[in-house]
């Protein structure tokens, strides 16, 4: 428990906790200080002086010095004055100063209407511009597909290079020039590199960095509608704020989650949106039989036919669905025909991963408990590019070094430029353990690259080391040994280590080695982490409601005992070989695709139905930690689109089959998943039943400021609609309802009077940079066994040999282009790299190919033809392909590829 | 009796009164400059339309009755890609001219505007546009905002200096 301090604020005593700054005691009490350098994840720099107050020596001091709140510590007796006139005047002051460059662009300014800038020019009073001089401007860059520029707009907070290069650790992005010319931009035009450079649009604090995606369509905060949500674009879960109008999906926002992904998303998560209002979409249901989208009626008979009972009939899921969605499926077919619908190989690791988080003592970390680790091993995972966030909290953790340093010194944590001073090089332990060189490694201890059979030897060698119990790895070099020592020493002494690791190389050996890991710590009484990337947004809870991979549901049909398959939002030549799949539909008489977007596999079957997007839809994601989460409708889609859950109900009330049928709202469905599925037993304890109202007020999706009410639908007929129904949620499509703070997990947008911007979320935690008031959403679904007897694993894999003409193939990973959904937006698909085969140069050689030249290879009898990249630090007789790019999907890595050397050229 | 006197000689005073009714339509009443009528869109001096989508004559409107989507043309330039103004709702408060950053939206002196179909009632950016500036003549707001569009570069608007030599590290 921190020390507390009584501080007088205006001469009333208030107690905050020793040694905070005073801006962030104050802001934290509720009391309004406009500042702007200051973040709360970033800390301060005293840069911009606006946070100016007037502190006392003590109660008999009435001149007072005016002091920047944000780098004064709270100590017991603080004397200040937030309304004392001078320091009014000094702010205002400082504002004007500000706005004399500032250009005449808040009409045309995207951030006008959740502007910081113009929050604060209000809060402190400056209205009227004096200064009749002229106004410094600047020329723009062009930052790629995500971010715009105009850097007319600055007012030189630095927090824009304070998060790029400091927090984010990118190196093409700074400051440049001179005194009233400092610019913030890269050293030529072109695309910025870092994963989370869409995070300088909320950083910002005005409008020089704007998203250049919602540019296209834009519209103001005010006038979008919005609900909470949750990232679909990886394991990890993030929380986001989508915003409609017009029932186009217009931008995603950052939703705070103190647990999960705090002030930050990546870029693929906050720019991926756009294929929900793609060209790809499915609207309407579709029949083979017709060109035309059929009627909704139509399709309904003809489904019910080919489901009546009796028929035989097996469901695919799939883990970019809903839990609702997956658990409908499982319900309309029997749990015994129901396929998770994830690879062969996903499905073994998957549920290795259940059985290590759910049966062993060591904890599944959250992200924001990943990033306050003392020591990091990261095992066969390259976190940036397959769970991007997980990296940028690992970043955090190797910064917490210099807060050991500056305890020493006494200095505050929050004092950033002083902490980095005082820390210089100096880093917390992280060792790095891939396959391939991983961006992470810039702020590594160590680093090593070898094919997973040997990354597993490391693991289970370091995890003997710290206990030998856990068996011992034969025949290991001495090098290996000596880091593998090393590894066992440093994580030893931490006090929180953390081991990461994942599905990434997709190796069980490499994830039975990092369970080893943390098991002999937490064997040793530390308490270690484990933190694994899986591949999808419901990869994790798929896998804990059913078993059978893709190809066990081949294997069935193959037994001849299928007439019908429905295939839940899944794209089945992602999941297996080309040739498997397109057998598997020959011999499946009706193939029925219920999903949001035109995939190969939906070209295939019979019968297609529009299933919601994640934005049109509600339900459940289980993300890598196990966290369960919901993410709620945000907008009403057009025409017959509709939940799977929604879909899979009617069609099996058509079809005769008993069940569903009473399933009105999304509750029912996650009561009858909780009453019979046993890992889902506490799902709805965080749930917020669709009845719940405040002083008998739905929460409102519109902004009590939404506009155009009575005239965006007066073109079709002058006549109001009717807001539509939301029979799942405490929700409304409308904006009218109870105006003040709903619970953490039911926050449509952040606002709060005068604080437009996203900073309003300072009025949303219980502490500034704490939880969200009532604690952070979101529901753990399993924790440690404290006493588990469960026992090391023990099959340490033999060391990897290299063979003649051959290469073992792993996936790399690109954080655009790996993904399937963000794939069919335009932005990420412009950033994505083409198909290659990245080769050690000297392998390279040895196969007679060099950089840009084609090879052919063959892999399980197929030959592929790509260019070759050179990657001089993969291990020889390794190489690696990029996971989910066009024209490579459906491999199943690792997999031995022979070279065939005669390739021309 | 005596108030039948009185009320048939107050009838006879009124014959030589000035008269009140205006005979609508044949002859216009007199309208104020400042009268809240019809609303219509304006062009700046240069012709290009004045509207930059900003949304705030919506957001002000106290019926909700303006709609708009903003989009940008080749030149830089924004506008709206739809304006829409429900005058059936509409109850010509003139805040949506008061929060208009350009005067590019106006209320005129017409007030005449009764329809037979409600639907009438919905004008279009087409229905609301006009050639000329309306009551403000010379206002432009892209000769005053920083942003640049093409023929106004970066640093020829009004009080704006050159723009910066980010790589001058002269004073
Ligand atoms: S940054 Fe803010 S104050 Fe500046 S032009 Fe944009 S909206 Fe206006
Ligand atoms: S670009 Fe934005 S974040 Fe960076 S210094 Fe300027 S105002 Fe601050
Ligand atoms: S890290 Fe994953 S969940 Fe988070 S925003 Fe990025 S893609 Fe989405
Ligand atoms: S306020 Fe003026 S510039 Fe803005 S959208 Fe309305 S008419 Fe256009
Ligand atoms: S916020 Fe305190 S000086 Fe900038």
């Amino acid at each position: 428990m921190a020390k507390m301090a009584t501080i007088y604020i205006d001469n009333k005593p208030y107690t905050v906790k020793e040694g905070d700054n005073l801006l962030h005691a104050c802001l934290s009490l509720g009391f309004d200080i406009p500042y702007f350098c200051w973040h709360p994840a970033m800390h301060s720099v005293g840069a911009c002086r606006q946070c100016a107050v007037k502190q006392f020596k003590d109660e008999n001091d009435t001149l007072g010095r005016i002091v920047m709140s944000c780098m004064t510590p709270a100590v017991e007796g603080t004397r200040i004055s937030i309304d004392d006139e001078e320091v009014r005047a000094f702010r205002k002051s400082i504002i004007e100063f500000l706005m004399t460059n500032h250009p005449h662009d808040c009409p045309v300014c995207d951030e006008g209407g959740e502007c910081h800038l113009q929050d604060m020019t209000v809060m402190t009073g400056h209205s009227y511009r004096r200064f009749r001089f002229k106004k410094r401007t600047y020329r723009n860059q062009y930052l790629g597909p995500f971010v715009n520029h105009e850097m007319n707009r600055c007012i030189q907070c630095y927090r824009c290079v304070r998060f790029y290069r400091d927090y984010a650790g990118g190196r093409d992005f700074g400051a440049f020039a001179s005194h009233h010319h400092v610019y913030f931009g890269r050293h030529k035009e072109g695309a910025l590199e870092n994963e989370f450079s869409g995070n300088l649009v909320e950083i910002c604090p005005t409008g020089v960095f704007t998203d250049k995606t919602f540019k296209r369509h834009y519209t103001r905060k005010w006038d979008l509608q919005t609900a909470p949500s949750v990232c679909v674009h990886c394991g990890l879960g993030c929380n986001t704020i989508p915003g409609e109008r017009y029932g186009l999906l217009r931008r995603i926002q950052n939703r705070y989650n103190g647990a999960v992904n705090g002030y930050f998303l990546c870029d693929r998560g906050r720019f991926g949106y756009e294929f929900v209002n793609a060209e790809r979409r499915i609207r309407q249901p579709l029949m083979k039989r017709s060109s035309l989208p059929v009627p909704r009626e139509e399709v309904m008979q003809h489904l019910s036919r080919l489901i009546y009972f009796g028929a035989r009939v097996i469901g695919i899921g799939s883990p970019r669905a809903s839990l609702e969605g997956n658990f409908a499926l499982r319900s309309l077919v029997g749990e015994d025909h129901f396929y998770t619908g994830v690879s062969a190989m996903d499905a073994r690791l998957l549920e290795k991963i259940i059985m290590v988080l759910a049966k062993g003592p060591a904890r599944s970390s959250s992200l924001a408990e990943a990033g306050a680790a003392d020591a990091v091993f990261v095992l066969g995972e390259d976190v940036t590019n397959s769970a991007p966030l997980l990296a940028l909290s690992l970043r955090q953790s190797v910064r917490l070094k210099p807060m050991e340093i500056d305890k020493r010194l006494h200095i505050p944590e929050w004092d950033d430029s002083a902490v980095r001073n005082a820390a210089q090089q100096e880093k917390r332990p992280l060792f790095v353990a891939t396959p391939y060189r991983t961006k992470l490694e810039e702020v590594s201890t160590q680093a090593y690259h070898a094919a997973p059979d040997d990354l597993a030897r490391l693991g289970f060698a370091v995890a003997h080391e710290l206990d030998n119990r856990s068996p011992a790895v034969k025949g290991l070099p001495k090098k290996l040994h000596t880091l593998a020592e090393g590894i066992a020493r440093v994580l030893s002494q931490a006090e929180h280590p953390l081991i990461v690791s994942g599905t990434g190389c997709g190796s069980e050996a490499v994830l039975e080695s990092a369970a080893n890991v943390a098991w002999a710590l937490c064997r040793k009484n530390r308490s270690a982490d484990l933190c694994f990337a899986v591949p999808e947004c419901n990869s994790l809870g798929l896998a804990l409601m059913g078993e059978g991979s893709v190809s066990d549901a081949f294997k069935a049909v193959h037994d001849g005992a299928v007439d019908t398959a429905i295939i839940l939002e899944n794209d089945l030549y992602l999941r297996a070989e080309t040739e498997d799949v397109n057998s598997f539909f020959d011999k499946v008489r009706n193939v029925i695709v219920i999903d949001h977007s035109v995939t190969g596999t939906a070209s295939k079957a019979d019968v297609v139905v529009p299933a919601a997007a994640f934005a049109e839809g509600d339900g459940t994601l289980v993300n890598n930690e196990g966290r369960a989460q919901r993410f709620y409708q945000v907008f009403v889609p057009d025409r017959d689109i509709e939940e799977s859950w929604r879909w899979l109900r009617d069609i099996m009330a058509a079809s005769g089959r008993p069940g569903l049928k009473h399933w009105t709202g999304l509750d029912d469905i996650v009561q009858a998943m909780s009453n019979s599925i046993k890992a889902f037993k506490n799902i709805a304890e965080s749930n917020v039943p669709a009845g719940y109202r405040i002083t008998g007020q739905h929460i409102p999706r519109q902004p009590h400021r939404y506009s155009g009410r009575t005239a965006m639908h007066a073109n079709i007929s002058v006549v109001e609609p009717k807001p539509p129904e939301d029979k799942d949620s405490p929700l409304s499509f409308s904006m009218e309802g109870f105006s003040g703070q709903p619970p953490a997990g039911l926050i449509p947008r952040f606002w709060a009077p005068g604080w437009n911007s996203v900073q309003a979320l300072n009025k949303f935690q219980s502490e500034v940079g704490g939880p969200l008031t009532g604690g952070d959403p979101g529901q753990r679904l399993f924790e440690p066994v404290q006493e588990s007897t469960v026992s090391y694993f023990d099959e340490v894999p033999g060391a990897f040999s290299p063979r003649e003409n051959e290469l073992l193939l792993v996936r790399v990973y690109h954080i655009f282009g790996s993904e399937e959904l963000s794939a069919m937006s335009p932005c990420i698909a412009e950033s994505a790299p083409g198909p290659y085969i990245g080769l050690k140069p000297e392998d390279a050689e040895l196969f007679q190919v060099s950089e840009g030249r084609d090879v052919r290879i063959s892999i399980n009898d197929k030959e592929y033809s790509l260019p070759v990249k050179y990657l001089p630090e993969l291990p020889s007789g390794v190489g690696v392909l990029p996971a989910g790019l066009r024209g490579l999907e459906g491999l199943e890595l690792p997999a031995w590829g022979r070279i065939n050397n005669q390739a021309k050229g | 009796m005596f108030s039948l006197i009185r009320g048939a000689w107050t009838v006879l005073l009124h014959m030589f009164h000035r008269r009140v009714t205006v005979q609508y339509p044949d002859a216009k009443a007199y309208v104020p400059p400042r009268w809240r009528g019809r609303i219509i869109l304006s062009r700046d001096p240069d012709g290009g339309e004045r509207c930059v989508a900003c949304y705030l004559c919506a957001v002000a409107c106290p019926v909700d009755c303006i709609a708009l989507q903003a989009t940008e043309d080749e030149n830089g330039r924004r506008y709206p890609e739809f304006f829409r103004i429900n005058f059936s709702r509409c109850i010509f408060c003139g805040f949506c001219e008061e929060a208009c950053p350009t005067y590019a939206i106006q209320l005129t002196t017409d007030y005449e505007m009764g329809e037979y179909k409600r639907s009438s009632l919905v004008y279009e950016k087409e229905d609301l546009l006009i050639s000329g500036t309306g009551k403000y003549p010379g206002y432009n707001f892209y000769r005053v905002a920083g942003l640049a569009i093409s023929g106004k570069d970066k640093g020829e608007a009004k009080d704006e200096e050159p723009p910066v030599d980010v790589k001058s590290l002269l004073p």
